[in-house]
């Protein structure tokens, strides 16, 4: 421990500590807009300049570590002129519309704008006049509002490995943007949207679907049909002031439902049914010597960044759609035929915790319905806009069911939205599908959390399953490569590997309320096993529905039509 | 020895190596291979050799990091991008061996094994004179494999590109490696993380040029030039309102008044004198008197910087001046942080104005808080050094600069 003196308080930290972390632990907010306690420090806003005793120069906190006997100066005169002084040159750069701007309230150098006074301005104003990228699928850039802090580029370089974007240019001119002038929609983007989790201000937000959802609604010829993806139950009460990991799944029906929406679903209970068909891939290509690893599919960034980065891997990724796609595929076909409805009037809509989800509906060929499989996708944020907007109380609004039929689940569904539980769910029925024995403990604790990569082993039947999951497309990157190399030397590490693409999996997707730090994903993972361990049947091969759906529609798992259906193909990019 | 000629003799002299070893070249290192590491850093400290790159940071001290570890690299820094600063031209241009003996020398003092030359993008003729020198120090045994039984190095030329802060040490290390010409966050240090994380030592052209000097010549031959504590030769790069303007040699610690007489004397009435490159200060004539070595300089809140000394006499509007000091900054500044990123694009946009007769009364002030700013939270010493011109305009000048803010406001009020 490393004791030090940050303004009038002594306090100890931990040795590694930075002067901005020991300061917090201290009581003491140093301001900043650069630094993120998820990320790498930056050190590049200037704003978290301290005085310490014995170094000439003022110091960044953020990036000096504390040392034993450290003396330091948080709120001097000269600090605080500095400060709004800084916050004046940042906002000369910056548009005025915060009334119009998606981050009003939330924006970060509003609010040190706010806490530092600055009521006047006294540098010229001059702002960029750069278009609005709305190329890509889940993600919007007004490089207008970027303040050029680097969290962006440090969340997609370090932790997603995508580097889609990056610095250009120089001195004021410098801009973040993606390489070689192309647009986001064609870059190598994966629509992941952590860039949008950790930017300061509004200069990245999802690419909002609100106004056609609202539309569909007043369309009286129209018949709107909602899934909720697993992630948002435990993050949605966020928006309204409720915490991190609380279980809303009940109230989420009820709002959808008072919001016009006409028959509502879970995507949960197509989280089981891709249980069943990815697990009865898994057991035929383990029995059948087909092609392993086998890779799992749910996340559409990994998706996007296998075919961008690892086209040689792509016949391990499962050929099963995600939950979010085969639902929508059966809400057009069974549940249009079942209720004599025409496919042509469903308007199918998904709430889900990820900007990639806007992509992956987008795809060409999710069509296998005859029409777009699922037609608009909303973001836990969005859904939460919608909510406020129809003036509805969510915090005491009365818990209701959804509609029969897709919507059941079982716990082993629920766990799909935090890393590791595709997975654990995976298992649970593969062994007991294999071996026709009860497993006596459903809890494969090794899986669980937000470490980048897990693995772990199961004896079925003699056989030892190795498998393994990741989180974060960079941790995704290191396992994939293991694979490659693995696979030039004739050998194969693991049989069975999840990816997500987020910290966290799912419930830290790119569209889920923020802020989104590692540690409310953390909680919002308790959340979910809490409800796994709450529901009466935790195994996807229990769920009576699903059954349902195979005896009357799909007949078994991997069937022709399920393969017409619920399966998928990937290209190279 | 001529004290003064020592760079300056090889001005008529061809850059090949047979003229540099007629002049006792590369003796330097035939000493340097039969001594140990430890006993030629020595001889660097003994001779008090400071770097020449700007710092005047102790090459001794640096090189003393040195752990052994491999591979570990020599940099020349020869970016060389301080306007009217224009020294490691010339010793490439005519002494280029005496470059190469220096890092020779220093790669078999911290055990490097690899060197690059970083050479400014600007300088395509140089850099390929560069590898006809390397080729010939390389055919007589100076370099490349085997210069000794168990030692060999190599050197390799890198064009630069990018913005004046690519200068800066860990910047340039960065744009070595083909990342974005950005400084790094010190530490670590280059010598112990510096190129792809190893040992990196990076050192000035003039700086390895002393190397070489001070290994032929000797640690109290070195001293014996100069100021006790800034010793040696220094090549001082004069230009604006003089006679001559060009490279010029003198020991260390001489006056501005004697370079300014070696350059010719100054056209006109002097104004104005700014020393250090466009990062140092801008004094009135009693600069004069000055001490060109980075002690006094230092203690007169001044920099020896490069040693660029620029002159203006009484036609120069220091109003214009500022505005090219400000404009400079702003194209040059790498854009990584944001004091310097803004505040040079502000102080550009005041000094643009008063230029143009737009300024305002209060832009003097906010010029200042602005400089201010950016010393305090600038990242690197690029934006903590625009201080120095800004406020030296400022307070020196500011007379000049006021009564053409009023003269202007005047203007505008009669036209009214
Ligand atoms: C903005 C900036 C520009 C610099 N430009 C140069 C340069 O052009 N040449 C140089 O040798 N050193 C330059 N330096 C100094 C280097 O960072 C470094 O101190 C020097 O190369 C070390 O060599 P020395 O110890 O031999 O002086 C610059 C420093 C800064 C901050
Ligand atoms: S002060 Fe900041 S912006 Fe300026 S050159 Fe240094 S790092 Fe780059």
């Amino acid at each position: 421990m490393i004791t030090l003196t940050i303004d009038k308080t002594t306090i100890q930290v931990a040795k590694g500590t930075s002067v901005l972390d020991a300061a917090k632990q201290a009581g003491v907010d140093i301001p900043t807009l650069c630094r993120h306690e998820d990320l790498t420090p930056l050190g590049t806003c200037g704003m978290c300049m301290v005085d310490i005793d014995g170094f000439k120069d003022l110091q960044r906190a953020c990036i000096t570590e504390a040392v034993e006997g450290m003396q330091v100066q948080t709120n001097t005169p000269q600090l605080r002129k500095l400060r709004r002084g800084l916050l004046e040159l940042v906002l000369a750069t910056h548009p005025d519309d915060c009334l119009q701007c998606i981050k009003h309230g939330s924006c970060e150098l509003q609010k040190l704008a706010d806490r530092f006074e600055i009521r006047t301005l006294r540098y010229d104003k001059y702002t960029r006049g750069l278009p609005l990228d709305r190329t890509a699928a889940g993600i919007v850039r007004d490089m207008n509002k970027c303040i050029g802090c680097g969290r962006c580029v440090s969340v997609c370089h370090e932790v997603q490995s995508v580097k889609a974007i990056d610095f250009m240019g120089r001195g004021s001119d410098t801009i973040i943007s993606p390489g070689y002038g192309v647009s986001m929609g064609s870059s190598v983007c994966v629509n992941c949207g952590q860039c949008i989790v950790y930017c300061p201000t509004g200069a990245l937000y999802e690419k909002e679907m609100i106004d056609e959802v609202w539309e569909a609604l007043d369309d009286p010829k129209k018949v709107v049909v909602a899934q909720v993806a697993p992630a948002v139950r435990v993050a949605l009460g966020e928006e309204f002031g409720m915490a991190p990991g609380s279980l809303v799944i009940g109230k989420i029906y009820s709002a959808l439902r008072s919001l016009g929406i006409d028959y509502i679903f879970d995507t949960n209970f197509s989280a089981d049914l891709t249980i069943l068909e990815e697990g009865t891939e898994l057991l035929e290509r383990l029995s059948s010597g087909g092609t392993l690893p086998l890779i799992t599919s749910c996340s559409p960034g990994w998706i996007k960044f296998g075919e961008t980065y690892y086209p040689e891997l792509l016949d391990h990724v499962s050929t099963c759609k995600s939950p979010q796609q085969m639902l929508g595929t059966i809400i057009k076909t069974y549940f249009a035929k079942t209720h004599t409805i025409d496919p042509e009037n469903i308007v199918s809509l998904s709430i889900m915790p990820c900007t990639a989800k806007k992509f992956e509906a987008a795809r060409p060929e999710m069509n296998d319905s005859g029409y777009q499989d699922v037609d608009y996708v909303l973001t836990t944020r969005e859904l939460a806009r919608m909510i406020r907007q129809a003036g509805l109380q969510f915090k005491s609004i009365q818990e209701e069911n959804p509609d029969p039929v897709l919507s059941q689940y079982t716990g082993a569904a629920t766990i799909f939205g935090a890393s590791g539980g595709v997975m654990e769910a995976a298992i649970r029925s593969a062994y007991e599908l294999k071996t026709q024995k009860t497993l006596g403990s459903l809890d494969f604790t090794d899986l669980r959390g937000i470490e980048g990569i897990k693995k772990a082993s199961v004896d079925i039947e003699g056989t030892e399953v190795r498998v393994a999951v990741s989180n974060g497309l960079s941790n995704a990157r290191k396992l994939l490569n293991i694979v490659a190399e693995a696979k030039e030397r004739g050998e194969m590490p693991f049989h069975f590997i999840e990816i997500m693409a987020c910290r966290g999996g799912c419930i830290g997707g790119g569209g889920q309320p923020l802020e989104n730090t590692l540690a409310k994903r953390a909680q919002r993972i308790e959340g979910l096993y809490a409800e796994d361990k709450n529901l009466p049947i935790r195994k996807s091969h229990e769920n009576a529905e699903v059954l349902g759906l195979y005896k009357e529609f799909l007949q078994k798992p991997g069937s022709e039509i399920s393969h017409h259906l619920l399966h998928t193909h990937y290209t190279a990019r | 020895m001529n004290q003064t000629d020592l760079f300056l003799r090889f001005k008529n002299l061809s850059p090949n190596i047979d003229d540099y070893l007629n002049e006792n070249g590369y003796s330097g290192l035939r000493t340097a291979l039969t001594l140990t590491s430890a006993q030629i850093i020595e001889k660097i400290e003994k001779a008090r050799l400071l770097g020449r790159g700007g710092a005047g940071f102790p090459t001794a001290i640096k090189w003393k990091a040195s752990t052994g570890k491999t591979p570990s690299y020599i940099v020349c820094n020869a970016d060389e991008g301080e306007p009217g600063t224009f020294k490691d031209r010339f010793i490439m241009t005519h002494s280029p061996h005496m470059m190469i003996e220096g890092m020779v020398i220093a790669a078999y003092a911290v055990k490097a094994t690899k060197g690059y030359i970083y050479i400014r993008g600007e300088y395509p003729e140089i850099a390929s004179n560069l590898e006809n020198s390397l080729l010939e120090a390389e055919q007589r045994g100076y370099l490349g494999k085997n210069i000794t039984k168990d030692f060999s190095f190599s050197i390799e030329i890198i064009k630069g590109g990018g913005s004046y802060v690519v200068g800066d040490e860990t910047a340039l290390l960065n744009s070595l490696m083909g990342n974005r010409g950005i400084p790094w966050n010190k530490p670590p240090f280059p010598a112990e993380k510096g190129l792809w994380e190893q040992p990196t030592y990076i050192n000035n052209v003039e700086t390895l040029a002393c190397v070489s000097l001070i290994l032929q010549y000797g640690s109290d031959w070195f001293r014996s030039i100069g100021t006790p504590e800034s010793p040696g030769p220094k090549l001082y790069c004069i230009s604006g309102k003089v006679q001559s303007p060009g490279v010029y040699e003198a020991p260390m610690g001489s006056t501005v008044r004697d370079l300014i007489s070696l350059a010719g004397g100054v056209i006109g009435t002097l104004k104005a004198i700014q020393i250090g490159g466009t990062a140092g200060p801008i004094y009135p004539s009693e600069a004069l008197d000055f001490h060109l070595d980075f002690k006094s300089m230092s203690s007169k809140g001044g920099i020896l910087g490069s040693g660029a000394i620029v002159v203006m006499n009484t036609d120069t509007s220091m109003a214009e001046v500022l505005e090219v000091e400000m404009r400079f900054f702003a194209e040059e500044s790498c854009g990584k942080c944001f004091p310097c990123r803004y505040g040079t694009r502000q102080l550009s946009f005041m000094a643009n104005n008063i230029v143009l007769g737009k300024g305002k009364r209060d832009f003097l002030e906010l010029m200042e808080e602005t400089a201010d700013i950016m010393k305090g939270s600038s990242f690197c010493p690029f934006g903590k050094s625009v201080e120095m011109p800004v406020k030296s305009v400022l307070n020196n000048f500011s007379g000049e600069l006021h009564a053409l803010i009023r003269q202007n406001d005047y203007i505008r009020e009669v036209q009214i």
